[in-house]
Order: C-alpha cells, then sequence, then structure tokens
C-alpha cells in the first residue's frame, strides 16, 4: 500500500475506535445525540408561545435551523474533550511512537467528528419534522443547508483540535466549554439579530453561527427576519461558506503546527 | 553474545523553552547493548523520561546525536519507530476499549491485517496472564493489569528495543511484583530493555547494567556490583545489646573506619577496606572489652548508598 493508501487505513483504525467507544458506552452517546433536541423542546416549550409571527408561522419554523447550527457548536466540546483527554493520558504519545502516519491521529478524530455531528443532525431533523418544521424550497436546497451546516462543523473541527492540543488538562476544559454558551446564545440562533439592540445585534450577526443559521433558514424556506434585515443577512450564505473556510485557514494549521511541536 | 549497540546516545542536549515541563538533559551519553536490560536510575527531574523521549523520537533534541539500531532519532524517525517499543509513564491503552480491542487496534496500527493483529491480541493476552480479562473494559483493570496490557500493547511487532519509563510508580506491591515478572520474561526472549526507574530496588531487580543520572548528565555507569564496588567500602555492621556501650564501640571501631562511621540507635555502620581483618580486629577488640554484640555483619554497600554517594540527593 503506498503512504497515502496507510494513511487513510490508519485514520479508519483511528476513527473505528470512536465507533467502538459509541457501542461500548451507549447511554453517553444518546445523550450528546439527544441533547439538542432537549434544547429544541425547552426553547420551543418556553419561549414558543411568547413568539409571534407576521403570517402566523410557528416558532420551531424559525428555532430548528437554530438549534441545527446550535448542535453543530456543541461538537466542539466532544472534539476538544477527547483531543485533550488523549494528549494527557498517554494515547497520543503511544500513537505518535508507532510506525503509522502521524496525520492519521487527527484525521480519525475529524472522521469520527463527522459522523457523530451528521447523526447529531439526523435526530435532530427527525425531532423537527415532528413537531411540524418543514423544509419548503425542495431537497436540493435542503441538502445544501444541511452541507453548510456539516462545513460548519468541518471548521469548528479544527477549532476545537486546536483548543484541545492547547489546553493542559481537563479542567481547562471545563472552562472553554462554559464558553461555548455565550457563542451559541449571542447569534441568530434562538431569535432574529433584528430584534437586539443594535450594538448586540451587530455582534450577534457577524457570529458564524448566525450565518449559517440564517442561510440555513434561507434555503429551508424557514423565516428569518434578519435575513434581509441588514447587509451580513442579505449575504449569509455567502458568510456561510467564507466563514467556515476562514476558520478553516486559521485553525488548521495552526493545529497542524501545534501537533507537531509535540516534540519540542 | 553479541555486542550490537542498540542505542547509542552522544552528548544529547535538551532545553525546554517553557521550563515547566521537565527536565532537561545537558551532555547525555548512553551505550546499550543487544539483549540486556539497563536501568536509567536518578531521582524526579534527573531527566529520565526525557531521555526515553528523545530515543522513541516523540520529542527532539537540541544537539548531540542518538541512534537506535544504527538509525539517527532525529533524521530516521519512521526508521526507528519500526523498532521500538514505548511504555509510558501513564498506561496509555484505551479505557473504554476491551483489552483485546485494544491489542487488535494497535496491531492495525502497526499494519498488520485484521486475521493477524486478532491472532497477535491473543498470543499477547495469554502471554501476560490477560485472558480471561480480554473481554472486559480496561477501565476495569486493575493497575497491575493495565500496566500488563500496556506492556502488551508495545510488544506487537516485536521490537528490537523497549522503552519502559517508570513502569511500577503508582503501583501497589502485588502490581509491581507483576509488572517485574512481566519485564523479565521479556528479558528471557531477548529483548533489549531501557527501563527509567527511582527505585534503586527496581534497578537492582531487573537491570544488568544501570547508568545513573543527575542534573541531566549520567554520573555513574556500570552493573550493579561494578557501582557497588565504585564506591569502595564495604561496611561493618554492628548491633549492640545495651545502649550504653555505643561510645565505646565507636571509640574501638575508630582506627579500623574508611570514612564517616554511622549511628543509629544501637545499629553502628564501619566503613572499612580490607574486610576480614577489620571484621577479626573489631571482634577482638569487642572481646577484650567485654562487649557482647547482638549481630555482628559485613556487607557490600547498599544500591541505595551509591545511590546518594553519586548523587549527593542527601548525606
Amino acid at each position: 500500500m503506498t503512504a497515502f493508501g496507510w494513511a487513510l487505513a490508519d485514520s479508519w483504525t483511528i476513527a473505528r475506535r470512536t465507533l467502538v467507544h459509541w457501542r461500548m458506552q451507549p447511554g453517553m452517546v444518546l445523550f450528546n445525540w439527544f441533547f439538542p433536541v432537549l434544547m429544541l423542546l425547552m426553547f420551543g416549550g418556553l419561549l414558543g408561545g411568547a413568539m409571534e409571527f407576521p403570517d402566523g408561522d410557528s416558532y420551531y419554523e424559525l428555532l430548528v435551523p437554530g438549534i441545527f447550527a446550535l448542535g453543530m457548536l456543541f461538537g466542539l466540546e466532544g472534539t476538544m474533550t477527547a483531543v485533550t483527554e488523549d494528549k494527557s493520558k498517554g494515547v497520543t504519545d503511544r500513537f505518535r511512537s508507532l510506525p503509522m502516519s502521524s496525520a492519521a491521529v487527527v484525521l480519525g478524530r475529524c472522521i469520527a467528528d463527522m459522523l457523530d455531528s451528521a447523526v447529531t443532525l439526523i435526530v435532530l431533523v427527525a425531532a423537527g419534522l415532528a413537531l411540524g418544521w418543514r423544509w419548503h424550497e425542495g431537497l436540493p436546497a435542503a441538502l445544501a443547508a444541511f452541507g453548510l451546516l456539516l462545513l460548519l462543523r468541518f471548521a469548528l473541527l479544527w477549532v476545537g483540535i486546536f483548543i484541545g492540543l492547547t489546553v493542559k488538562n481537563a479542567q481547562s476544559v471545563t472552562m472553554v466549554q462554559v464558553l461555548v454558551w455565550p457563542v451559541g446564545f449571542f447569534s441568530s440562533a434562538f431569535v432574529a439579530t433584528s430584534t437586539m439592540p443594535d450594538w448586540l445585534g451587530t455582534i450577534a450577526q457577524w457570529n458564524p453561527l448566525s450565518a449559517t443559521a440564517t442561510a440555513s433558514r434561507t434555503l429551508f424556506g424557514n423565516p428569518d427576519p434578519s435575513a434581509s434585515a441588514t447587509w451580513i443577512g442579505t449575504h449569509a450564505e455567502v458568510a456561510a461558506v467564507l466563514a467556515p473556510l476562514l476558520l478553516i485557514a486559521i485553525f488548521l494549521p495552526l493545529s497542524a503546527h501545534r501537533f507537531r511541536t509535540l516534540s519540542r | 553474545m553479541t555486542t550490537e549497540r542498540v542505542i547509542e546516545a552522544v552528548g544529547v542536549r535538551k532545553n525546554y523553552k517553557g521550563g515547566t515541563e521537565g527536565a532537561g538533559l545537558n551532555g547525555f551519553d548512553l551505550e546499550v547493548t543487544a539483549g540486556t536490560v539497563t536501568g536509567l536510575l536518578g531521582p524526579n527531574g534527573a531527566g529520565k523520561t526525557t531521555a526515553v523521549r528523545i530515543l522513541s523520537t516523540l520529542l527532539e533534541l537540541d544537539s548531540g546525536t542518538a541512534t537506535i539500531a544504527g538509525y539517527d532519532v532525529r533524521r530516521q524517525g519512521a526508521e526507528v519507530r519500526r523498532r521500538i517499543g514505548l511504555v509510558g509513564q501513564h498506561a496509555a491503552v484505551d479505557e473504554i476499549l476491551t483489552g483485546r480491542q485494544n491489542l487488535v487496534m494497535f496491531g492495525r496500527l502497526n499494519h498488520l491485517g485484521h486475521a493477524a493483529a486478532v491472532r497477535r491480541a491473543d498470543d499477547l493476552l495469554e502471554r501476560f496472564s490477560l485472558t480471561d480479562a480480554a473481554g472486559q473494559p480496561v477501565g476495569k483493570y486493575s493497575g497491575g493489569m493495565r500496566r500488563r496490557l500496556d506492556l502488551a500493547a508495545s510488544l506487537i511487532v516485536a521490537p528490537k528495543v523497549l522503552f519502559v519509563d517508570e513502569p511500577t510508580t503508582g503501583l501497589d506491591p502485588a502490581g509491581r511484583l507483576e509488572v517485574w515478572s512481566a519485564v523479565r520474561q521479556l528479558v528471557d526472549g531477548g529483548t533489549t530493555v531501557l527501563l527509567t526507574t527511582q527505585y534503586l530496588e527496581e534497578a537492582d531487580q531487573l537491570a544488568n547494567r544501570i547508568s545513573m543520572l543527575k542534573a541531566g548528565k549520567v554520573v555513574a555507569e556500570g552493573t550493579p556490583d561494578e557501582l557497588k564496588t565504585q564506591l569502595g567500602s564495604d561496611w561493618l555492621d554492628l548491633v549492640l545489646a545495651d545502649p550504653a556501650d555505643v561510645a565505646r564501640v565507636i571509640q574501638l571501631a575508630e582506627p579500623l573506619a574508611d570514612g564517616e562511621i554511622r549511628v543509629n540507635e544501637v545499629r553502628i555502620s564501619v566503613p572499612v577496606k580490607d574486610r576480614t581483618r577489620a571484621l577479626v580486629t573489631m571482634a577482638n577488640s569487642l572481646h577484650e572489652a567485654k562487649i557482647d554484640p547482638e549481630d555482628i555483619t559485613l556487607r557490600r554497600p547498599t544500591l541505595d548508598e551509591v545511590f546518594l554517594h553519586l548523587t549527593g540527593a542527601a548525606a
């Protein structure tokens, strides 16, 4: 087999390790997959009654794509935790001492986490459909929206790998996990940014999470008042492609650098 | 008997930039011959783990050279990794996977086919007496079992050199014995082992040769016996029945002493040069002084004494 072939084979071996974790600890993984559904029910139930839309849409029409984006953001925590644990428990060092492709250590994590997020998304879509949410612009547009969501997840994956390789231990991960929440809330995930005070709305609009949430609403044909209210809103689809690409351009090289400097 | 040098390090230096992560190396030299167990012995912070990480390609050295089986650790890392096994300070196995799943995964990452990886896993599980626990998640293993699995995982491709970094730190006595016997088995199988430890007893038990490390440099090297001889003196130990005699006995021993006499309650240790004559003279003096000791013995210095002497860790 070629070096490239081995790199793929090794990546798959590492990814499969995570799949076996799912089988060994089904409770844990099910909780992770259903947690965003809980968020959906919580926010839909708590706030849905108070939300009014001009053409009588249900709050779920706006909320469901927002929670999709939020689910992608939460995936970051899993990546971070797994990377930090392997590093601090010496598993990463063991991999690095083997005659395997060193890129596979990171690529394997990528594959596993993207599969994990795909399942998260499928579970959320099923929950959304059950609650009455629909896409209205046809399947190709809907698939494009799912593509944007997974692109965001892929970008956040590299952020997670970078942070995971950088922080010292599990306690620091907890701190970063807490910070994930404000990033999730200061966005258009729950409400249109046009309803916020100007300064806050501006911050929220430029949150990459908002771009993906707003763009996928447009593609699904779900209402999002901020989509037409602001410059960034009207360009949400472009932003939803460019922002993740920018994150990847920053954090992929940083992660690769971090990984290499484990040996310094 | 071959004298092939499988590990060779010359003048290796390493400074950590952050300064907090570990002890550096300061002109570290080491030669290890095939089929031997070398103990790298030193207190915390002497640089033992740094040395192992450099030799196993996990860490880059600043200057000097190091080769494993003739391959440069810096420039031929991939070749080196094909020939080594590493048992780090943590038992670096996946806690959620079962013992067998772990070994099969590491076998696959060593590029064995699936069937070969499974066969090898089962062989190793049996060899390390883990067959009964093979199907259980490693999280349920005892410390000793985990270490044994860790050893097994590093032996998947029969490495030329096995690095074992503080294998028994944090284990209870039973776990320590389990790991010792596992390491001895390896040695009987002909694996060259570099073992780091802060326990002298462990080095004495397992190693053919010992390199003593202090502040990133090897300060003494040899077989355990040679090291004991290097310190020179044998010790004449006297245990007295009556504490009142201590002062008098010290006085009698003084002409024989080749160094400082140590006293611990009724035990008096006298460093002596000419062992048998010292014993006879001492026995005669005691007889004349009508002092009847509980015990009088000659002994070689313990490795502890050599260690303390060479590292100056304590008086």
